[in-house]
């Protein structure tokens, strides 16, 4: 039973290694539609992988040790992150053994030897792309860790499954905390990720880029593992937004029918986060990096505001 | 208090009170005037369906007073301020809010006094929504800080309406609206004041030929000044 469980584990891994690169093609590619363009190819960000996988990998001269461990620092513990989150199942010995503060802390240790790479080579750009990255981190982590704890005096519990549970159990309330924490994390998800309003994910332009300054000197095989960790990042933002906010469809058991009907909401779910990012990006633009900033500032206030209305309107509940 | 005890509709009221709550806080950190007007307009609105959800579960003569909250401030109150504000050419004016990370946390603070000072209400038998009386007390003294950080004449207005949209939030929640007498009464004084301000703005920005109220301090203009 429990190897079973623990194969479970497994499974989730590869179908978030598999389907972080689907979710950016089906962005993009509805991106493309509402820009009225055609958009690549679904298997697209595949090829790119697999490209840049075949290719051979340079490394700068002044670059240290750090330099070439980076890439796998960040992968596997965006990886481990990424078995922490319930995908399919509620029931996951993964997600029993570690909450969400050791969500946020294997998020941290990739960003932190992000940034280290960045500045490891000595070039203008990686320096300032990390200084950037550690700016929005440093405002986005109180705004997370809040928005998680408003979710955690819910269910008096910090670990996913037992919110997941707890949210099930209860069925449809309205909870002004949960409004305001989903409106939050949404904010610290985009800052996070590098989306529209605070870095864009296909420009390299010098004066605005963030994420892509830090991993402008990798090539090859650590490229494609840097590209490959962030598109992960994405999918485990959508996923915890998706699961922890409107848990229905998921599977409460271990049974093939439970994680069959949970494989297809979670698909559903995310299929319309999906276009609900691209709508959102096509709409909005890139704000200065000084406005950033204000931009957490909300994120932060909206936090708060999910915790103090849990004590306030909430308590006891 | 347990929500999970609560019907749909009172956890519904429930939400709509914290989104006022959460549009004067945009209030407070919006330096667009016009973006500021129409948040304004949005918090009327917000107040207008939490009333009509109240008067859905029982209260049916506040449907009256949610149409005239709608009417008035959703719709009137923000037109004239709106024209207002054409009028003395402020449309595209951008106010410099000093310290508004700092404003914003003690506008939090607020929320959080607002709440120590009504705990004690809370334990009288009022009705099940009677938690939103700190709510509506905070965005009261939002309304207040609002008034006391800004110098534009126009969103001090606004910071002044907001007041009322708290004070009558509280009405609403904990005792299911006053009197219609009282309500027609206010809802006449908030136009009349409307009004009132109108007149007053076009007087200051004659007077001193801007709307910065900080300006009024000053006997008189300095000739030298460069």
């Amino acid at each position: 039973m429990t190897a079973n469980a623990w194969l479970l584990v497994l499974l989730q891994s590869v179908l978030f290694l598999l389907g972080a690169p689907l979710l950016v093609a089906w962005v993009r590619r509805v991106k493309a539609r509402l820009q009225n363009r055609r958009g690549a190819a679904w298997s697209q960000p595949y090829r790119d992988l697999y490209k840049l996988f075949g290719k051979e990998t340079l490394v700068a001269h002044t670059a240290s040790g750090v330099f070439r461990a980076a890439p796998y620092i960040v992968f596997a513990s965006t990886l481990l992150a990424c078995t922490v989150v319930p995908l399919i199942t509620v029931r996951l010995p993964s997600a029993a053994v570690a909450d969400v503060i050791v969500l946020v802390g294997f998020l941290a240790l990739g960003r932190f030897f992000l940034a280290l790479a960045g500045m490891d080579v000595g070039t203008a750009f990686g320096g300032m792309g990390s200084s950037r990255e550690m700016l929005i981190s440093a405002l986005a982590e109180p705004a997370m860790l809040l928005a998680v704890f408003t979710l955690a005096m819910t269910a008096h519990s910090t670990n996913l499954a037992s919110v997941i549970d707890h949210q099930l159990a209860s069925g449809l309330i309205l909870r002004p905390s949960y409004l305001f924490a989903l409106m939050g994390l949404v904010l610290v998800a985009v800052a996070e990720t590098g989306r529209i309003p605070i870095d864009n994910p296909t420009t390299h332009l010098e004066l605005t880029m963030i994420h892509e300054a830090m991993i402008l000197e990798y090539s090859g095989r650590h490229l494609a593992l840097m590209e490959w960790a962030a598109q992960l990042k994405l999918m485990l933002y959508g996923v915890l937004i998706v699961n922890v906010f409107l848990p229905w469809g998921i599977g409460t058991q271990l049974t093939l029918p439970a994680l069959a009907s949970g494989l297809l909401f979670v698909i559903g779910k995310l299929l319309l986060l999906g276009v609900i990012l691209a709508v959102a990006e096509t709409g909005l633009a890139k704000m200065r990096l000084f406005r950033a900033p204000a931009f957490l500032n909300l994120a932060l206030l909206l936090a708060l505001l999910g915790l103090l209305s849990n004590v306030i309107l909430e308590a006891g509940a | 208090m347990n929500l999970v005890q609560l019907s749909l509709l009172e956890q519904a009221v429930f939400v709509l009170a914290a989104l006022i709550l959460f549009l004067s806080f945009t209030l407070l950190a919006q330096s667009r005037l016009v973006s500021g007007i129409h948040v304004f307009a949005w918090q009327g609105a917000v107040l207008a369906g939490a009333t009509a959800l109240v008067a859905a579960s029982g209260a049916h003569h506040l449907f009256i007073s949610a149409g005239l909250t709608l009417l008035l401030k959703a719709l009137l109150i923000p037109w004239m301020l709106h024209r207002q504000v054409r009028k003395l050419e402020l449309e595209r004016h951008v106010e410099t809010l000093p310290h508004a990370a700092l404003v914003l946390m003690g506008g939090a603070a607020l929320v959080i006094f607002s709440y120590w000072v009504v705990v004690p209400i809370e334990r009288l038998e009022l009705l099940a929504t009677r938690n939103i009386i700190s709510l509506s007390l905070a965005v009261v003294l939002l309304g207040l800080l609002i008034m006391v950080t800004r110098r534009q004449a126009v969103t001090q207005v606004i910071g002044f309406m907001s007041m009322e949209n708290g004070l009558f939030l509280a009405a609403v929640a904990a005792t299911h609206g006053m009197p219609l007498v009282v309500e027609l009464g206010v809802a006449f004084d908030v136009l009349v004041a409307a009004v009132l301000f109108g007149v007053f703005f076009l007087h200051i920005s004659e007077s001193i030929d801007s709307l910065d109220t900080d300006r009024l301090n000053r006997l008189a203009v300095p000739e030298d000044e460069p």
